[in-house]
Formats: structure tokens, C-alpha cells, sequence
């Protein structure tokens, strides 16, 4: 292969890895009091949640690093990460006219054009680029129904009660080491607040690009679901190719009140690292739902087919009566990618339901791990879950494993777990081939079909991504 | 045409099939019949181009060209197919979607236009009315939890989708009730053409007094030890395989 050949492949197989030539406003390497200051002070941001970033982290400093359970990883030095870069802007952009074009284009090239014009049809947009927001779509007719939608940042300035009110309720700072890093340092992300009986009439998405050097990317998203209300949010997450490793260290939290419906999806397409482990995003995210009131519904949908290595459990505190949650889960790893996922159901309510579908794909050197917990509380009176797991390996040399851990409390309950482990055989393979399609489409095909049931829980135009990020990502698996 | 001369094909270094000579001429349809484990679905595999199955000698030509050099999938696009005795399932892949990329790809070589959803099922459902069935299985997952019938009938309507020129069907008889062999039976009769080939693996006469064979073969141990009109598929009906055996005992003792 010529060299513009192997590099055409490669860009093929990561499309998203170019880098944006933009002037970028970064905080020197290093974390110290002060730097928590200076970030808190570029955001304008009130006393109190500068005083709130830096109790957490002072906790945070009192921690130790999680020991890597299945994941094998390197030290990472958090002295050497900018805790903040932004594009530079002469003022906050009031509108579209007033962002750089450079990020325009960047967002358009990942096929989320910002334009009016080129709008995705019924999704509204919140753009995130390195620690800062750079544009939020719809935002008027979000407005009309009375649905906020914005950056983290604007939602501190122009909702500073609600974002009080529900900041660190589910995820407290003391929750875990990067829990408590995010809280200290974080830099942007989306909010979104639907008030009581109000249908959110768009789905609403949040795109997170990584593109300086050295810098860590740690948003925070916190969404809001009043009685009766509901929401379906999707995010989406690309960086560009480099050697070395970058950490994001993201917390996610959602709070469903009475017959409140909040549908979270992700399609997680960070840089993977290449074939043989070098680079690739350290992918350590903190995700919870609250299911605080009676009836409320939590569903997460997760795609993860980037980072080098991932390590995520989103997660439902199932407390209202009768409330319900859902994981519902595809991970692929492929060449050196390792994760380490799955979720946790916290049973509190009575007759709370819990629904865990996970669906891991291993190709080349992968480690794919399931780790999931299913407890029930004494409280939880006729408390049900079912666990569905498959894994599907590809090739001799992946892994997977399935480390479910179920603690019930309540004899009334009733706990179920299925488990199946498989290959893609010759036959099948040979089956697709004799009726015309080549090898890796074949692959392609019979993997779409094992995560079926997951990519059916998304909206349709991310199934259609998500299957065919599914296709890129196992390029060059078979054969 | 196809022709295979004097083909050996070993399985895991087991010799499976030995001098096995065979012509099949477009417009023909020709009935292999023989005692199980004889190497018919060997003979099969091997048109269709399974990995693992080594040819030590011989050759097998399509129009002249060399069959063996091609992928599988190169095989399909050139108009082979086989109607696997035991059809694979693969779960969660829609039927009607994997069926529609197989006929799209063919198209598209053909150099023809790609059928789109509705195109598509149209066209499927005209096949499923020939062979008496609903389009209840186009959405089901492939060959998932199919019945063994219910196999046979998905694998007749790929054929009919496909039309394929040399058609290759693996006992597709066993395993369907009477009424579904006569209605798959005329299928495969409307598909007979003076530009198709069809090699019928069947172990009984029945599925061949409707579908009339032109020429039947005996394959035992490995060859063609016998062949002839459809009156020695009756024949074999009512003896059994035993007296060719004794033929064979004979013919080699006289040297
Ligand atoms: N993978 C394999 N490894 C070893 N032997 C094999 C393999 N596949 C087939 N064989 C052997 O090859 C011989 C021929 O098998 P084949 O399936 O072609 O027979 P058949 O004529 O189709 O039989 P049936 O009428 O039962 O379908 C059998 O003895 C079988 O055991
Ligand atoms: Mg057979």
C-alpha cells in the first residue's frame, strides 16, 4: 500500500480525527486552588459555586484513583492536563453571525451543521467545542414551549436557581475521583429544565468535539423532568487523531419527578487510539438518573465505539413508586480498545422495574467487560429487574467478560439474568457469501443483527449512525 | 455448462469426493441421488465454494471458466446458487433486508437499477403467492426460529428473488409436508429455463414426479457410479441402492 493509501484508510476508519487551526484561549498545565479560581472566574461565575468547585477539590485531593478492575491503564499525570481551553472570541457571540466560522465549518464537517438552513430536522443542537459551548439551535421555539436548552455556563448566568437547586443532588462530589475532579474543574456542557406536563417537541442533542492539545475535557449536563414531563436528549462526541492519550471525565445527571419520561442516548465516537494502542481518549464518565417521583421513567441508550479506553455505568435510583428504568447498551472494542461498562439499578421504590440489555462486541485485541448491579432495598417491595447480556466475539485474540453483581434485600422481589456468549461462526459467515455479500459486509450485517434490539431504543437518524460507526469501527476485523 | 472432470475434493485431509465426473448443460435439470454420506452436499459446498474443502485434482468449469478460482460471493454474482440442506440463522438480521441487499448487489453488477423497499416487496410477495406462503417470515429475523420447512420455503424464495442460472438445491424436499413440495416443486418449475441449470439433491422419487429430471445420477463413495433418465430414480425407489452396489462388485471383479 502506497502511503496515500494507508492514510486514506485510516482517515476512513476515523473520519472524525482532523484538527481545527483556531486560536485557543488555554489555561497553563496544572491544577492548584487557583486554577479553580481563574476558571471559575472566565465563566463569571456566582461565589457560591466557585466555593462549591472548591470543596470539591479539596475532597478530591483526599482521594485515591479507582483501582482499574479489568482495565489495564496508564498512570495519568494530572499536573500535565490544561484544565481549560477555549476557541478564542473577542465577546460571547449573541448569535450565529457572531461565532467563528472556523467552528462552524469544524461542526459542519461532523455532519452537525448549525445554520438555519442546514439544520437537522427536529433536533436542536447544543455545539460543544473543547470547554465551551459554541452555539445552541432552536433555542426560540424551545422557548415558545416553555423547555430550557442551553450551555451549562449560560444556564449558571441565566437560571442560577435551578442549576442550585439540582447541581450535585444525583452525583454529589464526594460520589467518586472523577466525580470530584469534574466538580472542581468543569467547563461546560448542556442544561435542560421542561416544566411540569410540558412534551419536549424537539429531540434535543449535545455534540462534544476535543480538538486542543493536553487538555482534558470535563462537561457536566444536568437535566430536569417536572411532573408529567418528558425529553428525549442525545449526545454525540468526536476528538482528532493523536498520539497521546486524552482524558474526559464527564458527570451526567438527570432527575425525573412524577410520571416524568427522560430518554438519554449516546453515541460515544471518541479517537480509539490506533491499531497498535497508541493515543485515544480515557473515556471516565460519571452518569446517574434520579427517579425521583412516583411513576417516573430513566432510559439510557449508549453506542460506544471510540476511546481507548472507556469506563462508564450510567445508572437509575429507582426511588419513586412504581418508577422504571432502562439500560440499554452496545460496546464495541476493537485492536488495543478496552471497556469496562454496564450500569446500576438501585431499587428503593415499591414495585420499581429495572431493564438491563447489554450488548458487547470484541474484535482484534478488545477487552470487553460487563459490569453491572442490580441491588433492592429492604423498601422495595415487589421490585422486578431482567438483565439481558450477549457477547459476541470476533476472532481469537478479544475478550469478554461479565461480571453481574445482584444484591436483593427484599424477598418479594424477583431478579432475573441471562447471559450468552458467541462467535460469528464460518457458517453464517459463508451463508451471506453465497448469497453474494463479501466478507465484511457480512460482518457488518450480522452484528447490526445482534444489536437490533438496542439500536431500535434510538432515534432514527443515530440508529442509522450508529450502525454505520459500527461498520468503521470493525474495518479490517475479519480476514 | 457445467462441468466437472474428475474432481477430488479432500475434508480436514479426509478424501470425500473421488473422480467425480459430471456435465450439466443450460436448460437441464439433473437429479443426484445417493445413499447419505456419499459426499452430495460435499459436491454442493464445493460448487458453492465453502472454505475447508480442498480439491487435490480436477476441475470444475462454469461456461468454460474456472469455477474454483472464485470467492464465494464472486460465485453468487455469477449466477450460483445453493439452497443449503441446513439454512444458518442469524439473529436480529431482518429477512426481507438481507434478502433485498442480495438481490441489490446482484442488480447492481448486472449493471440494473437497485430496488428500493416497496419495489422489493412487491416483488418478493408475487414469489411467496407461488409457493403458498405468506410474507409473515420477510420480517422475521433470518432463519431465526424458522420451522425446517419454513427454512426450505425462505431458501426457495432467495432462488426465486436471485434467479440464479445454475441452481443447486440440497434436499430441499426433506422436511416439507406434501403440500408444500408440490408448491415448492412448481417454484422451481417456473424458474426452468433454457438458460438455467439446476442440480436437484434429493433422496426421494417423489419430489422428482414434479419437478421431471432430465437426467439422474447415482453419487456413491465419492463418484457418479450410475446415471440415467428419471425411470432409474423409480427404480432406485423400489431396490434401494444395493444392486448397483452388487453391479459395481461385478463389474470389477470381470477387471
Ligand atoms: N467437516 C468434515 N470433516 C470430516 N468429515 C466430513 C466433514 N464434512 C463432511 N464429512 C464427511 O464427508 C462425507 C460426505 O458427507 P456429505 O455431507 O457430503 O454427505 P451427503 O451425501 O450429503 O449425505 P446426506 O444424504 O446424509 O446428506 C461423510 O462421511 C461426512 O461425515
Ligand atoms: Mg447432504
Amino acid at each position: 500500500m502506497s502511503n496515500r493509501e494507508i492514510h486514506d484508510r485510516l482517515a476512513r476508519r476515523y473520519e472524525h480525527g482532523f484538527e481545527t487551526a483556531i486560536e485557543t484561549d488555554i489555561v497553563p498545565p496544572g491544577l492548584d486552588e487557583s486554577v479553580i479560581r481563574l476558571i471559575s472566574e472566565k465563566k463569571e461565575e456566582p461565589e457560591w459555586l466557585t466555593e462549591w468547585r472548591l470543596k470539591a477539590y479539596r475532597h478530591w485531593l483526599s482521594m485515591e484513583e479507582p483501582r482499574w478492575a479489568k482495565l489495564r491503564i496508564e498512570p495519568i499525570d494530572y499536573q500535565a492536563i490544561s484544565y481549560y481551553a477555549a476557541p478564542q472570541q473577542k465577546k460571547r457571540p449573541r448569535s450565529l453571525e457572531e461565532v467563528d466560522p472556523k467552528l462552524l465549518q469544524t461542526f459542519e464537517r461532523l455532519g452537525v451543521p448549525l445554520h438555519e438552513r442546514a439544520r437537522l430536522a427536529g433536533v436542536a443542537v447544543d455545539a460543544v467545542f473543547d470547554s465551551v459551548s459554541v452555539a445552541t439551535t432552536f433555542k426560540e421555539e424551545l422557548a415558545a414551549a416553555g423547555v430550557i436548552f442551553c450551555s451549562f455556563s449560560e444556564a449558571v448566568r441565566e437560571h442560577p436557581e435551578l442549576v442550585r437547586k439540582y447541581l450535585g443532588t444525583v452525583v454529589p462530589y464526594t460520589d467518586n475521583f472523577f466525580a470530584a475532579l469534574n466538580s472542581a474543574v468543569f467547563s461546560d456542557g448542556s442544561f435542560v429544565y421542561v416544566p411540569k406536563g410540558v412534551r419536549c417537541p424537539l429531540e434535543l442533542s449535545t455534540y462534544f468535539r476535543i480538538n486542543a492539545r493536553d487538555t482534558g475535557q470535563f462537561e457536566r449536563t444536568l437535566i430536569i423532568c417536572e411532573e408529567g414531563a418528558y425529553v428525549s436528549y442525545l449526545e454525540g462526541c468526536t476528538a482528532p487523531m493523536r498520539d497521546e492519550n486524552q482524558l474526559h471525565a464527564a458527570v451526567v445527571e438527570l432527575i425525573a419527578l412524577d410520571e416524568a419520561e427522560i430518554k438519554y442516548s449516546t453515541v460515544q465516537n471518541w479517537y480509539p487510539g490506533d491499531e497498535e494502542g497508541r493515543g485515544g481518549i480515557y473515556n471516565f464518565v460519571t452518569k446517574r438518573g434520579d427517579c425521583r417521583g412516583r411513576r417516573s421513567r430513566i432510559s439510557w441508550t449508549q453506542v460506544e465505539t471510540g476511546s481507548a479506553i472507556t469506563w462508564k455505568y450510567p445508572s437509575c435510583i429507582l426511588r419513586g413508586e412504581e418508577s422504571s428504568g432502562e439500560f440499554h447498551s452496545v460496546a464495541l472494542t476493537h485492536h488495543r480498545q478496552q471497556a469496562d461498562t454496564g450500569t446500576k439499578m438501585i431499587h428503593i421504590g415499591k414495585r420499581t422495574r429495572s431493564k438491563i440489555v447489554s450488548k458487547g462486541i470484541s474484535a482484534g485485541h478488545g477487552q470487553n467487560t460487563y459490569r453491572g448491579l442490580v441491588r433492592v432495598l429492604p423498601t422495595a417491595e415487589g421490585a422486578r429487574n431482567h438483565t439481558q447480556c450477549d457477547s459476541l466475539l470476533i476472532g481469537s485474540h478479544c475478550g469478554a467478560h461479565t461480571f453481574p453483581y445482584i444484591e436483593v434485600r427484599n424477598p418479594t422481589a424477583i431478579v432475573e439474568h441471562e447471559a450468552t456468549t458467541s462467535r460469528i461462526s464460518e457458517e453464517q459467515l459463508f451463508y451471506c457469501r453465497s448469497r453474494g455479500i463479501d466478507e465484511e459486509n457480512a460482518v457488518a450485517l450480522i452484528v447490526d443483527g445482534f444489536c437490533r434490539q438496542v439500536f431500535k431504543e434510538l432515534p432514527m437518524e443515530f440508529a442509522i449512525e450508529a450502525k454505520k460507526l459500527l461498520e468503521l469501527s470493525l474495518e479490517g476485523a475479519v480476514g | 455448462m457445467l462441468e466437472i472432470v474428475d474432481l477430488h475434493v479432500s475434508v480436514g485431509g479426509t478424501p470425500i469426493l473421488k473422480g467425480l465426473d459430471l456435465r450439466v448443460p443450460r436448460g437441464e435439470v439433473h437429479a443426484i441421488m445417493g445413499p447419505n454420506g456419499a459426499g452430495k452436499s460435499t459436491l454442493a459446498y464445493v460448487l458453492a465454494g465453502k472454505e475447508g474443502y480442498e480439491r487435490t485434482r480436477g476441475d470444475i468449469r462454469w461456461d468454460g471458466k474456472d469455477l474454483l478460482s472464485l470467492a464465494p460471493e464472486q460465485r453468487a454474482i455469477a449466477g450460483i446458487f445453493l439452497a443449503f440442506q441446513y439454512p444458518v440463522e442469524i439473529p436480529g438480521v431482518n429477512n426481507a433486508y438481507f434478502l433485498r441487499t442480495a438481490v441489490n448487489l446482484k442488480r447492481k453488477a448486472r449493471g440494473e437499477p437497485e430496488l428500493d423497499a416497496v419495489e422489493f416487496l412487491r416483488a418478493a410477495r408475487e414469489r411467496l403467492r407461488l409457493i403458498g406462503s405468506d410474507d409473515g417470515l420477510l420480517q422475521r429475523g433470518l432463519n431465526e426460529g424458522f420451522s425446517g420447512g419454513e427454512k426450505k420455503r425462505n431458501e426457495i424464495l432467495q432462488m426465486l428473488m436471485l434467479e440464479p442460472e445454475l441452481a443447486i438445491l440440497d434436499e430441499t424436499d426433506s422436511g416439507l409436508d406434501i403440500d408444500a413440495l408440490r408448491l415448492v416443486a412448481s417454484g422451481v418449475n417456473a424458474l426452468r429455463s433454457p438458460e438455467r441449470a439446476f442440480l436437484v439433491i434429493t433422496h426421494y422419487q417423489r419430489l422428482l414426479e414434479h419437478i421431471v429430471p432430465d437426467r439422474v445420477h447415482v453419487l456413491a463413495e465419492g463418484r457418479i457410479v450410475a446415471s440415467g433418465g428419471p425411470d432409474l430414480a423409480q427404480r432406485l425407489e423400489r431396490e434401494g441402492y444395493g444392486w448397483l452396489a452388487e453391479r459395481r462388485r461385478a463389474s470389477e471383479a470381470l477387471g
